[in-house]
């Protein structure tokens, strides 16, 4: 076990290293000059000088490669030349509405798909079953920006029942998290699924229910245990794109987290809070993915490392 | 012209599956919306009705116009062709790079496969759209950097899945015979390893298509894909989202397109991934009798 979860952690440290690279190396793609697109057409030679020297572009590549890793083992992202402050703290303020917005998604997800799946797979080859999974179709079809905007329309414009937008009170929650929660039911309920079904059709079960276990223990005590295991590892691949998928969200909702930040970012062309934004949400999801791959080996005691 | 026949013999199986058949239908009706929208649009998309601005669906503009008084209808057809054109562009292009990459890694091993893959483990660290939003963010947007940004991005998928088939089908008893027979690298990769990995990666496609033409609307969306005053599912959503209290359509409509496209390709993915996995086939089989 700690033979595996040393190479799990070298080859993650291997991944973070590309990742910091690739974002780093983003500043360069910029067709012409970053600082005075930055700065727009009419910005004075003086203050392109001055922002070049603050960013270290003036320096050769390889110096400011050096600097950039420099700078991020010491938590230093540059400076947000938005806001006047450095990356680091402006992403540390907007990061946990975004992680809580993932998570209650998450839960949300979790509360749809867990019934459903079942329901879908106890009732395999019937209309249930054919209802649901149609359903999750639509679901998986159905992107964020337009779901989004419709939940508006019916429950915050029509109904009158939730707020349009913002961060406050739990009512502010809920539309934010049913939307980016949506699509990754329909993923799960899909998972959970096709899960249940096979393990319903082991030998375990069969003797389970020959013992004369109620339906509910042989669901939920021996075949849901094990046909979760496949569901937690999308679980935690998913978990990122929900980050990525809460840039969608948080616009359409003017939630103030880090997806919001990134367009804003994107937007004014301050680069270094774009940079700082994007390896923010890649390394969260590298975490959650090396995390996931750990809990697996708990959830299944078969699997040896 | 090899690669083309291994694919149609690839399909073959999957005539007979009715979610294959209607995914086909209506994606074949999309490129076909896409290809005459010129023809079937009653405006261009970027004819101005300015008295006629915001006026809901009616009979002379059958979904209303737009802010600008642009026909809905005409600017979501011609959307249909960007949508297309992104898809097809980015599905042929990924697809076709992560094969050859695939191809190559797993078949010589090694030090390629060591770094290609390495290099497509630090590209799938990032949430695919992530990935995406950066570049065009840096970049700057356009149709061109926007299909260039998601085929950097598509790519990786289609070599991993390759790589790991070839790696599987490369020891298989035929392979080794052609191998003794003196058959060249080139050879036995284009007609002994291609025909047998590529149903997995049109399945691959087809989903990979539903995924490129949302993440193009997500993109324009964001304002970070086609242009003004191009057209895009994305673009029109984002403009009609400030116009959710006195003009819903302008939402609804676009949503829908973008909700209908997506399925297509789903639907049609679904009933490749059904058709041609015959294990799948004889589990479905066994549900539908218990």
């Amino acid at each position: 076990m700690t033979r595996y979860l040393l190479r799990r952690l070298i080859l993650s440290l291997l991944v973070l290293w590309g990742v910091v690279t690739l974002v780093f190396s983003l500043i360069h793609l910029v067709p012409g000059d970053p600082v005075q697109i930055m700065l727009g057409e009419g910005a004075q030679t003086g203050d392109v000088e001055q922002l070049r020297q603050r960013l270290g572009l003036d320096q050769p590549i390889g110096i400011q490669y050096g600097a950039y890793i420099l700078g991020l083992a010491k938590g230093d992202l540059g400076t947000s030349f938005r806001f006047g402050e450095p990356v680091s703290v402006v992403i540390a303020e907007r990061y946990p509405a975004t992680v809580e917005l993932a998570i209650l998604s998450l839960v949300v997800a979790i509360f749809i798909a867990i019934p459903f799946g079942i329901l879908a797979a106890t009732r395999a080859g019937q209309w249930v079953d054919r209802l649901i999974t149609s359903v999750t179709l639509l679901g998986i079809s159905l992107p964020n920006f337009a779901s989004g905007p419709i939940a508006i329309i019916i429950f915050s414009i029509v109904l009158g029942w939730l707020p349009v937008s913002g961060r406050g009170g739990p009512s502010h929650y809920v539309l934010p998290a049913l939307t980016l929660g949506a699509s990754m039911s329909a993923i799960l309920t899909r998972m959970v699924r096709a899960g249940m079904i096979e393990e319903l059709q082991e030998e375990y079960i069969m003797t389970a229910r020959a013992k004369g276990l109620s339906e509910f223990k042989v669901l939920f005590k021996h075949a849901l245990k094990n046909g979760m295991i496949p569901v937690v590892t999308v679980i935690g691949l998913q978990f990122g794109t929900l980050l990525a998928g809460a840039i969608i969200t948080e616009t359409i909702f003017s939630w103030p987290g880090i997806g919001r930040l990134t367009i804003q970012a994107i937007n004014s062309r301050d680069y270094p809070l774009v940079q700082g934004c994007i390896l923010a949400i890649a390394c969260t999801y590298v975490v959650v993915n090396i995390l996931t791959d750990l809990f697996y080996g708990f959830l299944d005691p078969r699997i040896r490392y | 012209m090899r690669l083309i026949s291994s694919v149609v013999t690839a399909l073959r199986p999957a005539r007979a599956n009715t979610l294959a058949a209607a995914g086909s239908a209506a994606a074949l009706f999309l490129i076909l919306l896409a290809l005459f929208a010129p023809v079937l649009c009653p405006y261009s998309y970027d004819e101005q009705h300015l008295p006629e601005r915001l006026s809901g669906p009616s009979s002379t503009h059958w979904l209303g116009t737009d802010e600008l008084g642009r026909d809905v209808l005409s600017r979501i057809l011609y959307g249909t062709r960007i949508s297309m054109l992104v898809g097809l562009s980015v599905v042929l292009f990924s697809s076709t790079f992560g094969l050859v990459v695939g191809c190559l890694a797993g078949y010589y091993g090694r030090w390629l496969e060591e770094i290609t893959m390495r290099i497509v483990d630090v590209l799938m660290a990032f949430p695919g759209i992530l990935l995406a939003i950066a570049l065009v963010a840096f970049w700057g947007p356009g149709l061109g950097k926007l299909i260039f940004a998601l085929i950097a991005v598509g790519w990786v998928g289609y070599a991993r899945l390759v790589r790991g088939q070839v790696l599987k089908v490369k020891e298989l008893d035929f392979v080794r015979a052609a191998r003794s027979l003196g058959a060249s690298d080139g050879r036995i990769i284009l007609h002994h390893l291609i025909p047998n990995i590529i149903q997995p990666v049109l399945v691959q496609a087809s989903i990979g298509m539903a995924g490129a033409i949302l993440a193009e609307a997500s993109l324009s969306f964001l304002g970070l894909g086609v242009p003004p005053p191009m057209p895009s599912w994305g673009t029109m959503l984002n403009d009609g989202r400030s116009h959710l209290f006195d003009d819903p359509c302008l939402v609804l409509f676009p949503g829908l397109a973008t909700m209908l496209a997506v399925l297509s390709f789903n639907f049609l993915g679904d009933g490749l991934r059904e058709s041609l996995n015959p294990k799948l086939q004889a589990m479905e089989l066994k549900e539908s009798r218990s």
